[in-house]
């Protein structure tokens, strides 16, 4: 329980890591036992960035992102969160400069929400008010109610409001959108804009790639431990190729050996009776798809196209769901 | 951006730890409700009043005066019956022994481990030889006693107390601890910069505020139904019970320290009052186990509490001349407190 003080004094020391990045580590390995968590991982945020962290549950964002936090100590690697090593004497400094919202918390019951607020407020040494925090959140009417009386989408506003308490320069959003409607995960990021355009950096983890897409500049995609892609979102998807998907249902089975012999069509994917094609990107490859098609007397129903998205680089780069390539 | 409206984290986090437990319904029976059932209840079930006369079943009466002094005798309640059912009787002690009268003399039938058999036959016996013309040959004179603590209530109130202070104690911190750890609270608040030892105090504080209700309001009960006195004084009752909290406290955080969820928490809890609750003379002395037992017994915190209550209550005895049941209480508490301090999960 021996934890430095968090005097103002002692945070502007730290004028000396004011170039650092806001979160730094190299060759981060996490094992719990012999299993490996985290498999060596190297990850730089600058300052201002939204960062992404995707990947399918079991990736290893969770413990990545515990570890970044001084939750867990990793079994070996180094990080640096603007400059400051955890265990060196700067933790509460450090905790002082982020904001948390972790994956699943549930507060306190049975204090009412600006309780929770006053409670978490009085941690900092600086900070917003809680009337600044409750209006940021659009939480005003729900002030005087007890936490377990929420609903999913208020109790996670309440939880981003705690992170944003102490007026962080960094704040850790652990799939903070899960489960919400479509309107509350509006309102969500909406917020983490705002805190965006006064200077913050987020590390976010998401499994909603279109929430990545909107927020993040750049994403890293972890899978079994390991970072196995990254780039912009814009980047993610060229990388994919000049490509475009077609989709559609048909009652008859269509022979996909005869459609992947076209030159233009690289994967066709079934599901019970929906197919999706990634074919080239242009008007000759569909129009050259539709003749195969109506060549082999097949009838598609509610056949779409769609550009590709961060949901096809995923599903590409972790090979699930695609039957051929 | 900065707020000077922000408050001390440690008056924030006492006051959360009220409210939350002000808010809990369950809680509040739990430490302020029942011990007063409970004192109502044992304390009427065995309030003191003159002893009854035995009740005796006659199967057949002797003849003449000596069954009519028996029948009619003060000092025992008479009940004819038929041999069996008096047997019947006096198994299920509704009788307390059996008169058979067979000429020339009667034969007495009780249970000669049973207190009030023996005494039984004794008042029956006293009442037949002098009906049948026994002179005493002294006449010794009475002396009745009724001192102030030395009734059941008197004896039950600090085992309530004790037993309150250990209740509390327990569930209050380390069951709070284990549910705040399973619900992921206590990683979010370790990720904050908020002192650890500032949330270990918050459980000291809340506790204390606690406790001085708990303990006013069973010593102000019982002093007003009962009227039980303590004998003591005041600040070594209060000094008593707020070191019999801490130990429990103690104790309490190294359950708390790394249970990881609510049902082992419970079992834990069990584990370690249950035998206490039976051991410790919160309701009968301990002094009805054998001999040998009562040194571990005495290692015990319960019984280290409940003693010293009773001493302070009952005796008049200060804390000064308490020594063993502090130690006991010091050793539990302060073990327990730096265990849990090196061991604390916060995950």
């Amino acid at each position: 329980m021996t934890s430095p003080s968090s005097s103002p004094a002692v945070r502007a020391s730290a004028s000396a890591d004011s170039n650092a990045p806001a979160i730094e580590c190299q060759a981060l390995v996490k094992h719990y036992g012999s299993k490996v968590a985290v498999a060596g991982i190297d990850l730089v945020v600058q300052r201002g960035q939204c960062f992404g962290l995707l990947g399918p549950n079991g990736a290893g964002k969770t413990t990545t992102v515990e570890m970044l936090e001084g939750l867990h100590p990793p079994t070996s690697g180094t990080i640096r969160i603007f400059g400051a090593r955890w265990g060196e004497g700067r933790d509460q400094w450090i905790r002082e400069r982020f904001g948390v919202q972790l994956q699943d918390t549930q507060l306190a019951d049975k204090l009412t929400v600006e309780e929770v607020l006053t409670l978490f407020r009085s941690f900092y040494a600086t900070g917003r008010s809680v009337s600044e925090l409750l209006a940021l959140l659009d939480l005003e009417e729900e002030r005087r109610q007890q936490f377990s009386r929420l609903s999913g989408g208020q109790k996670q506003r309440v939880a981003i409001a705690t992170a944003l308490a102490g007026a962080p320069d960094l704040l850790f959003l652990d799939e903070p959108t899960t489960g919400l409607d479509p309107r509350a995960r509006q309102t969500l990021w909406g917020v983490v804009e705002a805190f965006r355009s006064a200077g913050g950096t987020v590390l976010l983890t998401t499994h909603y790639m279109e929430e990545a897409a909107t927020l993040c500049d750049e994403l890293a995609v972890m899978d079994q431990g390991r970072i196995i892609a990254r780039g912009s979102p814009r980047a993610l998807i060229d990388s994919l190729g000049e490509v475009q998907f077609v989709d559609f249902e048909s009652p008859q089975t269509p022979d996909s050996a005869a459609l992947l012999a076209l030159p233009a069509v690289h994967a066709v994917d079934r599901r019970g009776a929906r197919y999706r094609l990634r074919i080239e990107r242009s008007l000759r490859a569909l129009t050259a798809v539709l003749e195969e098609l109506e060549r082999q007397g097949v009838t598609p129903i509610g056949l779409s196209t769609h550009q590709a998205t961060l949901d096809d680089v995923f599903l590409h780069l972790t090979g699930r769901g695609l039957s051929h390539e | 951006m900065s707020d000077p409206t922000a408050q001390h984290p440690l008056a924030e986090l006492v006051k959360a730890r009220l409210r939350e437990f002000l808010r809990e319904k369950g809680m509040i029976f739990w430490v302020f409700v029942f011990p007063l059932l409970m004192a109502i209840g044992l304390g009427i079930a065995f309030r003191s009043r003159p002893p009854e006369p035995p009740r005796v079943a006659a199967v057949n009466l002797p003849p003449g005066s000596l069954g009519a002094a028996l029948r009619d005798s003060e000092r025992v309640l008479v009940e004819e019956l038929p041999e069996a059912a008096a047997r019947r009787s006096l198994a299920r002690g509704k009788v307390d022994v059996i008169v058979l009268w067979e000429e020339p003399a009667p034969t007495y039938v009780f249970d000669a481990s049973n207190e009030k058999g023996v005494s039984a036959r004794h008042v029956v016996d006293d009442v037949l030889q002098r009906a049948a013309g026994r002179v005493d040959p002294l006449t010794p004179r009475e002396q009745t006693i009724s001192e102030p603590g030395t009734r059941y209530i008197d004896f039950l109130l600090p085992g309530l107390i004790g037993l309150n202070l250990m209740g509390s104690s327990m569930w209050g911190v380390g069951y709070n601890l284990v549910v705040a750890r399973k619900r992921r609270l206590l990683r979010r608040y370790a990720v904050t910069p908020m002192r650890r030892s500032h949330f270990l105090l918050s459980y000291f504080f809340s506790r204390s505020v606690f406790l001085a209700l708990e303990l006013s309001l069973l010593v102000g009960f019982g002093a007003l139904v009962f009227g039980t006195i303590v004998q003591g004084d005041y600040l070594s009752l209060a000094a008593l019970a707020v070191l019999g909290a801490a130990s429990f406290a103690g104790i309490s955080l190294l359950i708390g320290a790394r249970v990881e969820n609510t049902e082992s928490a419970n079992g834990w809890m069990n584990l370690v009052q249950l035998p206490m609750w039976v051991l410790s003379g919160a309701f009968f002395s301990y002094e009805r186990f054998p001999e040998w037992l009562h040194g571990p017994i005495r290692a015990l915190p319960l019984t280290a509490l409940v003693d010293g209550l009773r001493a302070i209550f009952n005796d008049g005895a200060s804390l000064l001349n308490l020594g063993s049941q502090l130690v006991v209480l010091l050793v539990w508490g302060g073990v327990g407190f730096l265990v849990a301090l090196r061991t604390f999960r916060w995950q």
